[in-house]
Order: structure tokens, then C-alpha cells, then sequence
């Protein structure tokens, strides 16, 4: 359901801002989000100054900065620093992105970051995506046959092969369903845009043999018809994918089974 | 709190088996009204601020009042799908089933009472 105010115990407060590193001359400002479940503090945000003369070229580079020389108690997901892990997903100066895929330089002004929007947060950047997840294994993100295993693999030609690319790619960040206006007020019910990319990558495979149990699963009017094609997701994916794509062209096969 | 499983909170009451023939319902009433509302606006616009005699002899021919007739049943469907996505979007709980049943009757009201002006003023 929709909530248009935060709740008390969330509302955001003015943080600490840290000391000006010396000599700076290329001096950038980050306003961090912070959230420490063990104090019973409302989440405050604290601003930290980062020389760029001294700092790598991403997001992340400053965040890791940040940890090990101004503030180490700053909490927040990495592994890959290269865009496949998805582990990083943050909201930086309003947009959804992986940190370590996007530019320090693509913010002009002071850098705003926050965790992923509408999730309960763990800790500081970290939120829990544990119904996610649970929504991506609810999609059966894995080949279903009922032929007898072949005595090599399950052959698929070069063109079907080909319909997979733009979904395979998903790094399951999460950047996209937490744009969703949807899946913010509808996200018990919703599958939201990486789940239904995903149950599309499944359903157009031609080794498939679940297609009409896959559809049959989606066929609801909130876990896949909250989708309303508002393109955040599309216009967010630190990717360059289509979720709004995936999920009209599961609609388009609803109605084609059945018209 | 429930202690459920990750798995079976996602899962919640599975599929309604239901949904596209509302959106189908939708992008079909979508197409009639695209044709529908300028017809509408044409032949209403046109009769408009004209003494009631000339209005009943304009209605009492077929086109303009089955034009009419098909703008306020089509319209008033197609609101009411769309004010239901709405009510499903925002509000939860009973007051969702009380505002998605409150809105079907103020819908088929203002087509029963559309349709009954026009067949009056065509016979």
C-alpha cells in the first residue's frame, strides 16, 4: 500500500560532517546515508570530504576511501568492483546504480548516496533483499524439461541462443525493482522487474519445457499486471537492460495463448 | 510475527489464474475509445446549446445517439478497470474490496443512467 511519509523511526537527520583532508585541492563532498540498528538512533547523514587527487576514478573508489582512512564504522556491500556481482547497488545522487560502474564525475556537485529506495535497511548502505531473492527463486530461475536428459547437452541453435542476450546479463542488483513506484507499494505481491526478467529469460528459451507453467504462475493481476511500463527500471539498470521489454512481452504472450 | 519461510512469503496465496483479461479488456476498450471520443465530440459538440426540440430530433437519429450511447458504455467500463488498477495500486486491506465494489456500482449507475437519457431523448 502506499506511503507517502516516512515512518518516525526512519525519518533522517543531520549527521556528523568529518574533517577536510589537508592540502586538498580537488576536494569532493559525499552525504552519506547512515543507519546503525544497535544504537536505536533515527538514520542521520554524515558528510565526509574526498581529495580526488588521491582517490580512484568510481564511486566505490570513495566509499572504500572513506572506510579505511576517514570513517571505518561506514557499512556497505562489495566484491567484483567491475558490474557483475551486483553487489553494490546504492541510490548515488538519485539514481539506482552499481558504485563501482559509475563515475565520480557523473555527479556534478556534492554526492548524495543512499540505500536502495522503499527496502528495509540492515545497516547504513545495506539493505535487506531477502524478499527479492525469494522472489527470483518463487520464478524457477532454472531449465525445467520433462524429455529424457539427452546424452550430451540440450541443443539450442545460434538464433535462439541469441533471444536470451539483454537478459542473461542480470546481475540481480536490485536497482530496478527498488526504482519501481510498483514494487515500493505493491512489493509483497509484485514481482518487480529483475523477477519478471528473469521468468522472461526462462520462458522464451527454446530448451525450455515449462512455458505454459511459467505463464500460468505469473497470470495475476499483482505479480506481474502491477506492472504499469513507468520505464524506471529500464531507465535505471546499471546494465543498459530492458526489464519493461521482458515484462510487456509476457503480457503480449498472455494474451496471445488466450486471443 | 509469522514465522514463514523466505520461499513462502513470496509465494503468498499463488496465482489468481486471473489478470489478462483485464488488461486485454483494457487495451480493447483503449482502441474503441481512440475512435469513440472524437466521434463523440464531433456529433455532441456540434448539437451543443441548440434549442431542445432540434437536440431530441438530432439524438432521434441512429448515428449520433448510438455514438453516444457506445462513448458512455465503453467510457465508463474502461474508467471502471482503470479506477480499480488505481484502488489496487494505492489503497490495501477491506478498504480496497470496499472502494473497487463502491466504484463498479457509481460506474454501471452512470452508464444505466447515460444509456436511459439517450434512449428518452431517441424515442
Amino acid at each position: 500500500m502506499v506511503e507517502l511519509t516516512l515512518p518516525k523511526n526512519s525519518r533522517v537527520t543531520v549527521g556528523k560532517t568529518w574533517p577536510k583532508p589537508e592540502g586538498a585541492t580537488r576536494l569532493k563532498t559525499f552525504k552519506i546515508y547512515r543507519y546503525d540498528p544497535d544504537n536505536g538512533d533515527n538514520p542521520r547523514v554524515d558528510i565526509y570530504f574526498v581529495d580526488l587527487d588521491k582517490c580512484g576514478p568510481m564511486m566505490l573508489d570513495a566509499l572504500i576511501k572513506i572506510k579505511n582512512e576517514i570513517d571505518p564504522t561506514l557499512t556497505f556491500r562489495r566484491s567484483c568492483r567491475e558490474g557483475i556481482c551486483g553487489s553494490c547497488a546504492m541510490n548515488i545522487g538519485g539514481i539506482n546504480t552499481l558504485a563501482c560502474i559509475y563515475g565520480i564525475d557523473e555527479v556534478p556537485g556534492d554526492v548524495a548516496i543512499y540505500p536502495l529506495p522503499h527496502m528495509p535497511v540492515i545497516k547504513d548502505l545495506v539493505p535487506d533483499l531477502t524478499h527479492f531473492y525469494a522472489q527470483h527463486a518463487s520464478i524457477m530461475p532454472w531449465l525445467e524439461t520433462k524429455t529424457n536428459r539427452p546424452a550430451k547437452e540440450w541443443r539450442q541453435s545460434i538464433e535462439d541462443r541469441k533471444k536470451l542476450d539483454g537478459l542473461y546479463e542480470c546481475v540481480m542488483c536490485a536497482s530496478c525493482s527498488t526504482a519501481c513506484p510498483s514494487y515500493w507499494w505493491n512489493g509483497d505481491r509484485y514481482l518487480g522487474p529483475a523477477a519478471l526478467l528473469h521468468a522472461y529469460r526462462w520462458i522464451i528459451d527454446s530448451r525450455d519445457e515449462a512455458t505454459g507453467e511459467r505463464l500460468d504462475q505469473l497470470e495475476d493481476p499483482f505479480k506481474l499486471y502491477r506492472c504499469h511500463t513507468i520505464m524506471n527500471c529500464t531507465k535505471t539498470c546499471p546494465k543498459g537492460l530492458n526489464p519493461a521489454k521482458s515484462i510487456a512481452a509476457i503480457k503480449q504472450m498472455m494474451v496471445e495463448r488466450r486471443v | 510475527m509469522a514465522y514463514l519461510t523466505d520461499r513462502k512469503r513470496a509465494a503468498g496465496l499463488g496465482s489468481a489464474k486471473d489478470g489478462t483479461e483485464h488488461f486485454w479488456n483494457m487495451t480493447i476498450s483503449s482502441y474503441a475509445l481512440l475512435v469513440l471520443v472524437p466521434l463523440f465530440i464531433f456529433t455532441f459538440g456540434g448539437i451543443l446549446g441548440a434549442p431542445y426540440e432540434k437536440v431530441v430530433a438530432y439524438f432521434a437519429r441512429p448515428f449520433p445517439a448510438i455514438v453516444a450511447g457506445l462513448t458512455i458504455l465503453v467510457g465508463f467500463m474502461h474508467f471502471n478497470m482503470g479506477v480499480r488498477v488505481l484502488i489496487e495500486d494505492y489503497v490495501g486491506g477491506h478498504a480496497r474490496q470496499i472502494l473497487i465494489v463502491a466504484m463498479t456500482c457509481v460506474s454501471y449507475a452512470a452508464i444505466a443512467t447515460g444509456l436511459y437519457a439517450i434512449v428518452k431523448l431517441a424515442i
